[in-house]
């Protein structure tokens, strides 16, 4: 087990199975098919992200460097959070892109949601955790990774 | 973030619970970056990347009721990005089923609520919002609330405009309010360059693939091309800028480009010159070869890889008039030389419906009708969501297409070469 620390922009806590984007992880590409068709578990459909391209989203430890893409990403995320559809928490290693931002911000605003996202867990975390592992999110921004 | 009393008051609850809920929203957005105060939004209109009445986006458009409802509606004028639909590109009774029924069915809602919003006009619909044509340019030094990727790393690049990388809703709740977080591109430390880019190209590089080089190695930091001046010159001319339109799409798309500097062509890069790059900034050497492997990597997600293209888009972001011009004269003349009197893949065209206003009124309009193109003002990507669409074989030479969608990318000249030859073999 390994513990990191970052920077909390949304707090809460959870408990959840990692799934890991070494690449920017594009928000849009990633959520608009599996949203719009409603399909289970909520697959990534970003073809350019061989990490994720077809694995289930909801309800998972989403770990990744940051947010890439159309300027639609964070509405994008604004509608899964409000669908119920979002993962368990977004873990960044870097600080987090103003997209990304906003969707999290919003769902934290607008909506009952509960998404931890924690950000600046820094290189190592994102060399450490791999998919699969369990993540574990404080409401500190203490994020154990085993 | 210090907030003025009037602002504080707004979070308080002077102006009611909605508007409460979008400084709020402002307020944390800010922090996050750590904005010390909001700056009034001084453009004279803003613009939104939301433009279409998608069901999913239920959420977002029952948003948009509670700022109508409270009679939040006296904010700034905007444009939009484009719509979805338009009957003249060519779908099935399916795909229409599809469209229709299971996909835009708030369409109406939607553009209803921007009226009430306020969008600027009827046809103020498009991507590219800052073409005269269109009639939203900023100035250079305006602070923008904006979304949409394109549009915004233009404005900030191009024009010298002041906007970060806005999410759609974001954008809407700054002109609401009339103030955004100043942080990022709003400030001069922001805006400095992260990456050197050295072009050692033998030839003019595609603007569509050198932004998608660019974007995939800096993600979301601010480069600062060089080598570029020997094809695009030191005015910013309708050619220069309809390269740094396309090409920064690519850089948004691919990557996370908000912004970047020309190398003595774009308004800061002509004022400050290389004391904009930040000391260390790490260099990327881009050369043909380069290009070459970066376009062999795009991954090819048709289920038959040797299909004949079923459709071609051309136009995204939408085409400048001169570009409508300048592929017009290229297709008649291939025609010609190939002893053909149409295009031989269905394909379609976008621009701003403003643009496609003026160029009806050019005798190209007629030239490019007789080949068969068609000219739209649609989002290509909003109708390559169609998963029936998603299934065509669709060429582009569009790079955002090609990330967000199964458009699979070739250049500008490949395109003009498959869609004017008899056996339109992609």
């Amino acid at each position: 087990m390994k513990e990191f620390k970052g920077r909390v922009i949304v707090p809460g806590t959870c408990s959840a199975e990692a799934l890991v984007s070494h690449g920017g992880f594009n928000t849009l590409a990633s959520f608009q098919m599996a949203m719009m068709f409603n399909k289970k578990g909520v697959p990534c459909g970003d073809q350019n992200n061989p990490d994720l391209y077809g694995q289930k989203m909801q309800g998972k430890a989403l770990c990744l460097p940051i947010t890439i893409g159309s300027t639609t990403g964070g509405m994008i995320l604004y509608t899964v959070l409000a669908a119920g559809k979002a993962p368990a928490c977004m873990l960044f290693s870097e600080s987090i892109d103003s997209l990304a931002a906003s969707g999290a911000i919003m769902g934290d605003v607008w909506t009952d949601s509960c998404m931890p996202v924690i950000d600046r867990l820094g290189d190592e975390f994102l060399e450490y955790v791999k998919t699969g592992m369990t993540v574990t999110v404080k409401e500190d921004g203490v994020v154990e990774v085993e | 973030m210090i907030l003025t009393p009037e602002q504080q008051a707004m979070l308080d609850g002077s102006k009611g619970e909605v508007m409460a809920k979008i400084v709020k929203t402002l307020v944390m957005y800010g922090d996050t970056f750590g904005a010390e105060r909001m700056v009034p939004v001084t453009s004279e209109y803003g613009h939104t990347v939301i433009s279409y009445g998608l069901k999913v986006l239920g959420p977002v458009l029952d948003v948009f009721d509670e700022i109508i409802d409270a009679g939040l509606t006296d904010g700034q004028k905007f444009t939009a990005d484009p719509r979805p639909l338009d009957k003249n590109v060519p779908s099935n009774l399916l795909e229409d089923l599809i469209f229709k029924k299971l996909m835009y069915t708030d369409q109406a809602r939607y553009e209803k609520q921007m009226e009430k919003l306020g969008i600027l006009n009827d046809d103020a619909y498009t991507c590219t919002c800052y073409l005269d044509q269109v009639g939203n340019k900023p100035g250079k030094g305006d602070i923008l609330s904006w979304a949409e990727s394109s549009a915004v790393v233009y404005a900030n690049s191009v024009l010298g405009a002041r906007c970060n990388r806005n999410s759609g809703m974001i954008e809407l709740f700054g002109s609401v309010a009339g103030f955004v977080p100043e942080f990022g591109f709003l400030t001069d430390e922001g805006r400095k360059a992260d990456w050197i880019i050295e072009v050692r190209c033998e030839k003019k590089p595609e603007a569509q693939l050198l932004g998608s080089a660019i974007g995939m190695k800096v993600m979301e930091a601010v480069p600062y091309v060089k080598g570029l001046d020997k094809w695009l010159g030191t005015e910013l001319n309708d050619d220069a800028c309809a390269y740094l339109k396309d090409f920064g799409a690519a850089t948004a798309s691919n990557g996370a480009v908000g912004l970047y500097h020309i190398d003595g062509l774009t308004p800061e890069a002509k004022e400050l010159g290389e004391s904009l790059i930040r000391e260390g900034a790490p260099v990327y050497v881009i050369d043909d070869a380069e290009l070459e492997s970066v376009k062999a990597n795009y991954p090819v997600i048709w289920a038959d890889k040797d299909a004949r293209p079923e459709l071609c888009f051309v136009g995204c972001p939408h085409l400048t008039l001169k570009q409508l011009c300048d592929w017009t004269d290229a297709i008649d003349k291939k025609l010609e030389v190939n002893g053909l009197k149409k295009v031989s893949v269905p394909t379609v065209f976008t621009a701003s419906p403003a643009v496609i206003k003026e160029f009806n009124k050019t005798d190209k309009a007629n030239i490019l009708k007789r080949s068969g193109v068609i000219v739209s003002y649609i989002c290509a990507l909003m109708y390559m969501n169609n998963p029936l669409c998603k299934k065509k074989a669709v060429i582009t030479c569009s790079n955002k297409l090609r990330t967000y969608t199964s458009a699979r990318y070739y250049t500008e000249d490949e395109i003009l070469n498959i869609i004017t030859s008899k056996e339109a073999k992609a």
